[in-house]
């Protein structure tokens, strides 16, 4: 591996620890364990605890796959190993099959 | 237009269309076969998936079992979507890069190994065959009691549209009927959720309405509490399982979901790898429409149950409230012999689940020859007929009746023709050209693959058809296996380069060993021992499978390190798919 390909996987690993690390929180963190403490405050019509664990989370959980994606494309284009637009990346077997049939 | 004729109009006019799609897409080569050409649209796909994933599970029992448990339903309500953000950003991109077929692919190609990929496979064939079990109990409710016929000729209608689809079309056919069924079921799920939200809380959003007050005034989840306690029920919002293992369920079905073979399988079908991360959030934006919206659907039925059955007169029963008790779903055992329907907490009889007599009881309801309990409850209910019935107990009109039958098969279908589709490749694929028979043809492995959904159709309606007494207890099995075995192995394979073949293997036999004992000790050997005094760490059989992880974790890097480091050729593949 290069150096610039090493610098890539790092910062990858870099944003995937930091959004588990909220995914962790939200779900097991708010949701389960923290759920008696979060249940003694009010949100709307729910308790705050009860509220994380039935929907707060999954709401989390959709954002952070958009930023997961959002922030990945752009560490691509910086570390210039995005893939390019034009053909599929599909290759190998799957493209002499396509020969054969 | 009465609500048996609507929904054969809209059964009717849904499997059409699945059927109209299915001839329009047909596949013509292994790869259009297997992945659908590879060039699937990230938001179809994305639709797909979560028609994929949203089963008869999601569909007709969660909210029912959130209903029921309340605050404890949590644990799939986050296990479910949680799996999502695991799939997202530790598989699905290096998946799709890697590009080939299957699971057992990865694994066999990763660990260098056809023994690997055979364990691979096994784990692939069990967890599905399991699933799709489920899917057929499905079928056979919503058969049963809306189109009038018996439970056997609606699983053999329902097997006959999923092969005809699944055989015809493959990945392809399957991948745009699943973006339909995924409308349909959403729809239907909606629909009425809607209906009832603005009809309690004046809010058109389900998911919202759950916060609000009630028209009546008062929060809805406060007076759902407070309704709960005077009948001697556990309040809505708060649960009785112990904080460990809400923990460990919820944490072996986030990797369990991650770790499911048709679901993963999805991802080979977009474009690029840009498109297989988005897709991940697209799906996940799809599923969590439904996900949100059930525990709303849980509160209202629990409030429209208790406001419409409890102190009810059975002689004025409402229709929907007898047919339910001919199909066996709904019980009713009058202790005090009032004529009156006393709903409560606890059970009403020993053992929990009916067993009917030939004979009426006073009132005319179907006879019991279970015993009664002390409490005061009367009446069982099923769980999964919440989501079925919520629609008649709240007086909607007959069209969202129809609908929501409709969308229940959508989900059952969608999911079994996924999983069957993932089995026929593992037979065909895995098994004869990258194991067995090596030097078949094309044209012939396309031949296998078809006859493999033929047999799995029949095994699977077999299923449906004789349900195996343990149905329900069997699905701890699919997501803790797992969690066990595929997504540890793929996860490992993916992020360390020094996981060989001894270790993998090793370690996901010992996942699928381990995990599988636990669970077959407490639910087959012993099942009157099946209780937290018991359990090891007060770990329940649902939630083993993310101890069977961390063993599968430990026991792979332990023989990895003592033996000798996979081949340098190994490593390149595993630097190729670390980029895009």
């Amino acid at each position: 591996m290069s150096d610039q390909e090493n610098a890539y996987w790092r910062a990858n690993i870099r944003l995937m620890l930091s959004l588990l690390f909220v995914w962790f929180v939200v779900s097991f963190g708010c949701g389960i364990l923290f759920l008696d403490f979060l249940n003694q405050f009010q949100l709307f019509g729910f308790k705050l605890g009860f509220w994380f664990s039935q929907q707060g989370s999954i709401f989390v959980f959709v954002c952070l796959i958009f930023i997961y994606t959002w922030r990945m494309n752009h560490l691509d284009k910086v570390f210039g190993v995005e893939e390019s637009d034009t053909e599929s990346p599909q290759t190998g077997a799957a493209d002499s099959i396509d020969g054969e049939s | 237009m009465d609500a048996q004729v609507l929904t054969y109009i809209f059964v009717g006019l849904s499997f059409s269309l699945y059927i109209g799609i299915a001839i329009w897409s047909r596949s013509a080569s292994t790869q259009e076969f297997y992945v659908a050409g590879g060039h699937v649209h990230p938001v179809a796909n994305g639709a797909a998936t979560a028609a994929d994933w949203m089963s008869a599970a999601s569909f007709l029992s969660m909210a029912g079992i959130i209903a029921f448990e309340g605050a404890d339903g949590a644990r799939y309500l986050m296990g479910w979507t949680g799996g999502y953000v695991l799939l997202a950003l530790l598989l699905a991109p290096y998946l799709r890069k890697f590009a080939k077929f299957t699971v057992p692919d990865f694994v066999g190609d990763r660990y260098y190994s056809s023994t690997a990929r055979l364990v691979a496979v096994v784990c692939v064939i069990f967890i599905s065959f399991t699933y799709v079990a489920g899917q057929m109990r499905g079928v056979g409710v919503v058969f049963s009691r809306f189109l009038e016929v018996d439970i056997n000729s609606g699983v053999v209608i329902g097997m006959a549209i999923v092969f005809f689809y699944a055989v015809l079309g493959g990945m392809k056919g399957i991948t745009y009927t699943q973006v339909a069924q995924y409308c349909v079921l959403i729809f239907a799920y909606m629909v009425p959720a809607i209906y009832i939200s603005i009809a309690l809380t004046n809010n058109p959003f389900p998911m919202f309405g759950l916060g609000s007050e009630m028209i009546e005034g008062g929060y809805l989840l406060e007076k759902l509490d407070g309704l709960s306690a005077e009948l001697g029920m556990t309040a809505f919002t708060s649960g009785t399982k112990s904080t460990i293992d809400m923990f460990f369920i919820t944490a072996a079905l986030m990797a369990g979901t991650a770790g499911l073979p048709h679901v993963i399988v999805r991802f080979f079908t977009v474009p690029s790898v840009k498109d297989a991360r988005i897709s991940a959030g697209y799906a996940l934006i799809f599923i969590a429409l439904l996900y949100t919206t059930a525990p709303a659907v849980a509160a209202f039925a629990r409030i429209n149950l208790i406001d419409h059955i409890d102190g009810m007169n059975y002689a004025q029963a409402p229709d929907w409230f007898t047919k339910w008790e001919d199909s066996g779903l709904i019980a009713w055992f009058d202790k005090n012999d009032d004529g009156v329907v006393q709903y409560r907490g606890g059970s009403a009889m020993k053992p929990t689940a009916p067993s009917f007599i030939d004979s009426e009881g006073g009132s005319g309801q179907r006879a019991v020859s279970n015993m009664p309990t002390k409490n005061e409850n009367e009446l069982y209910i099923d769980r999964d007929i919440i989501v079925l019935a919520h629609p008649e107990i709240a007086q909607l009109p007959n069209w969202v009746i129809a609908l929501v039958a409709a969308g229940g098969l959508a989900a059952a279908l969608s999911t079994a023709a996924g999983l069957l589709l993932v089995i026929s490749t593992a037979v065909s694929h895995d098994l004869l050209k990258k194991t067995f028979a090596k030097n078949i043809t094309e044209k012939k492995e396309l031949l296998f693959a078809r006859l493999s959904v033929l047999v799995a159709v029949i095994i699977a309606g077999l299923f449906g058809i004789y349900p195996p007494a343990f149905v329900a207890q069997v699905v701890a099995f699919a997501f803790g296996l797992a969690a066990a075995t595929l997504f540890p192995a793929i996860c490992m394979g993916i992020f360390s380069k020094r996981i060989n073949k001894q270790g993998a293997i090793t370690g996901m036999l010992v996942g699928l060993i381990f995990t599988l004992s636990y669970i077959i000790y407490f639910k087959f050997l012993f099942p009157e021992m099946n209780s937290s005094e018991y359990w090891f760490l007060g770990i329940s059989p649902e939630g083993i499978g993310f101890i069977g992880m961390l063993l599968n974790l430990f026991i792979s890097f332990l023989i990895s390190f003592s033996t000798a480091p996979p081949p340098n050729d190994i490593i390149e593949i595993i630097d190729e798919i670390r980029q895009p």
